[in-house]
């Protein structure tokens, strides 16, 4: 964990640093050439990735597939061992204000004495720099975060007394506080109560109407139809990427998930369900 | 025993020498209840244990290269700085192998803390043999001794105290973030290796100056118990840094004085003991966190909810007997109560006694059971209270109607007013409101035994 920061910065600007001509340069997210490996053993191979812009995007891919290290290699938290990723043209170190990123919830302890505004104050510490104070004006902003997500309301409730639903709302107010252009979330669902869920995709439809982008790691293929305008369907390597429609079809799962037929009889339910 | 004037004395700082070691001690506990406190949010106590451990080769070396420079070999800078240097080199090598092999952290740390600890018994008694020089003393850094303390000693410790305490304010905001989650702070673009280089700087320097007053192998607990204690009072950071910086001072100041009192007694156990007494009692009693409120607020609930269920159970048989009519307040027997839940007849007879004491019972024949007026106006309301939450549910979740009685019995007792009033208003928009509400699914009858 210490050295990551410093390896992935060395990462060396290599004849690729410039975003390639193919790609437009207001593209959210440009991947190309990406291969990240722990310990000798790749985890993610040559991807090569458009994320186009005001799309919910939807990641999927079956455990271990690298659906969380893809997005902690756009955020240059594990190191790259080939290739990059582009935020709006640029690499990321030069366009952190543009991103927000929404870790897995379990990534933390929750049982930290602080309360859910704190949490979602964090928002805006890289907007308030070193040893400036959280002021009323980011106090006021952080509010009106966590009335976006609906729990204004436990604005002082220390966060180890918060539902797990709860909890994953306050990781997202503390997103929305980055006033970002691009969102970046790992698993945003997971275990959480319907009431939340709804929260999210309520919240998520509104990003996208005011032209944000956002990329959400998802497990549930039920819901990927109803829930995102495109999809990448990944399996250490991208399987397919492109609108839902398009993309999410039957062929494309076997190639993703293999063999795994309970998990392609729950995909074609959906699809069966599904209005397209 | 000393005598009372001796204690005053001492506590009242009378005395040069001890106002000295008392007052340094204090200082240094209030830095290391700062300090710790971020040691403990980030996990990484074992590691201030390793690293204090991992001073002791550098005492030694540095008092021999003093020693051969033609020194006494007992100034305490030199000392220190040869503890900082070697206390580096610990979490160095901690840091080196947990990124060179696939060992895990304890390992990694066990590690360091053995292996610099043996080489530093073993390079103290090397030491001692130098000619020219008596290592006398030395030992103390193990164990902790005040008494030896000089005002080059005092000021050396109050101003690394005090830098330390500053930074550790100043930085606030950023230790915060990084103990709660390192990987937004890295994404955020905070150099998270240069913080986590810092604090562990902060703790090398607490570790080092307190190592004469309370000897390498008890510093960590100066650093790790206010910290542990603070927590059990508060639930937000800055009351939990005070409280830490308290206990910690208090423990150094009250510990100090107790070891000038009685010589023979180490300084740094005393202190260890008194925060070790001060975290019991916060273990303990702490309104927040603490053991014993914890317990006396769940056995309150749980009164809380049997009376209730009383309350409820018996308004339930009334409204059977009453079949459909308005329900009157008539003694039933104690039978129908028992077969209404769970209890065993100790627990019913415990609970009757409860709601005796109340005023919710009136004196009935035996065997029979009579609400008193305010028990049946509790009744009623307990009831209606427990049917608007499940009709509540009902309407607004997916809940089974089959599952919403054990939902609503546990919810219900948390419900206040307010919300009771909501659901009243949204029950009287839809025509639902009743001064009890008939109960949304078929009541189950009394079993016939």
């Amino acid at each position: 964990m210490l050295t990551e920061t410093l390896e992935s910065q060395s990462t060396f600007p290599t004849r690729n640093s410039e975003p390639r001509p193919e790609h437009p340069p207001e593209v959210p997210l440009a991947i190309h050439d990406l291969t990240v490996a722990y310990h000798r053993k790749p985890v993610l191979w040559d991807i090569e990735l458009n994320i186009p812009e005001g799309k919910l995007v939807g990641i999927v891919g079956p455990n271990g597939a690298g659906k969380s290290t893809l997005l902690k290699a756009c955020l240059d938290l594990v190191p790259r061992t080939s290739g990059w990723a582009h935020i709006y043209g640029k690499p990321y170190r030069k366009n952190r204000q543009r991103v927000a990123y929404v870790p897995q919830r379990e990534s933390v302890d929750w049982d930290f004495p602080v309360n859910a505004l704190d949490v979602v104050a964090m928002g805006a510490y890289r907007r308030l720099g070193w040893f400036r104070r959280v002021n009323k004006a980011e106090t006021a902003r952080a509010m009106a975060a966590l009335e976006q997500v609906g729990i204004a309301h436990l604005a002082k409730r220390q966060i180890s007394q918060l539902s797990g639903g709860q909890q994953q709302r306050v990781f997202l107010a503390r997103a929305l506080m980055q006033d970002a252009d691009l969102y970046l979330m790992d698993e945003p669902f997971a275990a959480v109560d319907a009431a939340t869920e709804e929260a999210i995709v309520a919240l998520l439809r509104r990003l996208s109407d005011q032209g944000k982008t956002c990329l959400v790691v998802h497990h549930d293929l039920a819901t990927v139809t109803t829930y995102f305008d495109w999809i990448v369907l990944i399996n250490m390597r991208v399987v397919a990427a492109g609108p839902v429609n398009e993309t999410f079809t039957r062929d494309n799962l076997q190639k993703t998930y293999g063999g795994k037929l309970s998990l392609l009889e729950k995909a074609a339910e959906a699809l069966r369900s599904s209005p397209h | 025993m000393p005598e009372w004037n001796d204690i005053l004395e001492v506590l009242l700082l009378q005395n040069y020498n001890t106002r000295l070691v008392v007052l340094s001690t204090t200082l240094l506990g209030i830095a290391a209840g700062l300090v710790g406190s971020f040691l403990l949010l980030r996990k990484r106590s074992l590691m201030g244990d390793a690293l204090s451990h991992a001073t002791l080769p550098g005492v030694a070396i540095a008092f021999a290269v003093m020693v051969s420079f033609g020194g006494t070999g007992k100034s305490l800078p030199g000392l220190l700085l040869g503890a900082t240097l070697s206390g580096i080199a610990g979490i160095a090598t901690m840091l080196l192998i947990r990124h060179t092999t696939r060992l895990r952290d304890d390992v990694a740390m066990g590690f360091v803390l053995s292996v610099f600890f043996g080489v530093g018994v073993a390079s103290l008694r090397m030491v001692q043999n130098m000619p020219g020089a008596s290592s006398a003393g030395l030992e103390s850094f193990i164990y902790g001794k005040t008494a030896s303390m000089v005002h080059t000693d005092f000021v050396i410790i109050a101003i690394v105290a005090a830098i330390s305490s500053l930074i550790s304010i100043l930085f606030l905001k950023e230790f915060l973030l990084l103990c709660f989650d390192d990987g937004f702070a890295a994404s955020q673009g905070w150099p998270t290796l240069f913080l986590d280089v810092l604090l562990l700087t902060l703790v090398t320097a607490v570790t080092v100056i307190g190592l004469q007053s309370v000897g390498l192998i008890l510093v960590i607990a100066f650093l790790i118990t206010p910290p542990t204690a603070a927590r059990f009072w508060t639930q937000d950071l800055m009351p939990m840094l005070l409280i830490s910086a308290f206990i910690g001072g208090v423990s150094g100041w009250i510990g100090a004085s107790l070891s000038a009192l009685t010589p023979q007694l180490p300084a740094g156990a005393v202190i260890v003991i008194v925060a070790a007494m001060l975290f019991l009692i916060s273990m303990l009693f702490a309104p927040v966190r603490g053991v014993i409120p914890r317990m006396l607020r769940h056995s309150q609930l749980r009164r809380k909810v049997d009376r209730q269920h009383l309350l409820r159970a018996a308004y339930e048989i009334l409204e059977v007997q009453a079949g459909g009519k308005a329900v009157v307040n008539v003694p039933f027997p104690l039978a129908a109560l028992l077969e209404k839940r769970s209890w065993t007849p100790l627990q019913l007879r415990r609970i009757l006694k409860i709601a005796k004491r109340e005023d919710h019972l009136e004196p009935a024949t035996p065997g029979m059971i009579r609400l008193s007026e305010s028990g049946f106006g509790e009744a009623s309301r307990a009831t209606r209270n427990h049917r608007l939450w499940e009709t509540y549910l009902i309407q607004y979740a997916d809940i089974a109607p089959s599952h919403v009685d054990r939902d609503a019995d546990m919810v219900e007792h948390i419900l206040g007013a307010k919300l009771v009033r909501e659901l009243e208003d949204y029950l009287s928009s839809h025509d639902l409101a009743l001064p009890v509400p008939p109960s949304p699914h078929a009541l189950t009858p009394a079993k016939t035994s």
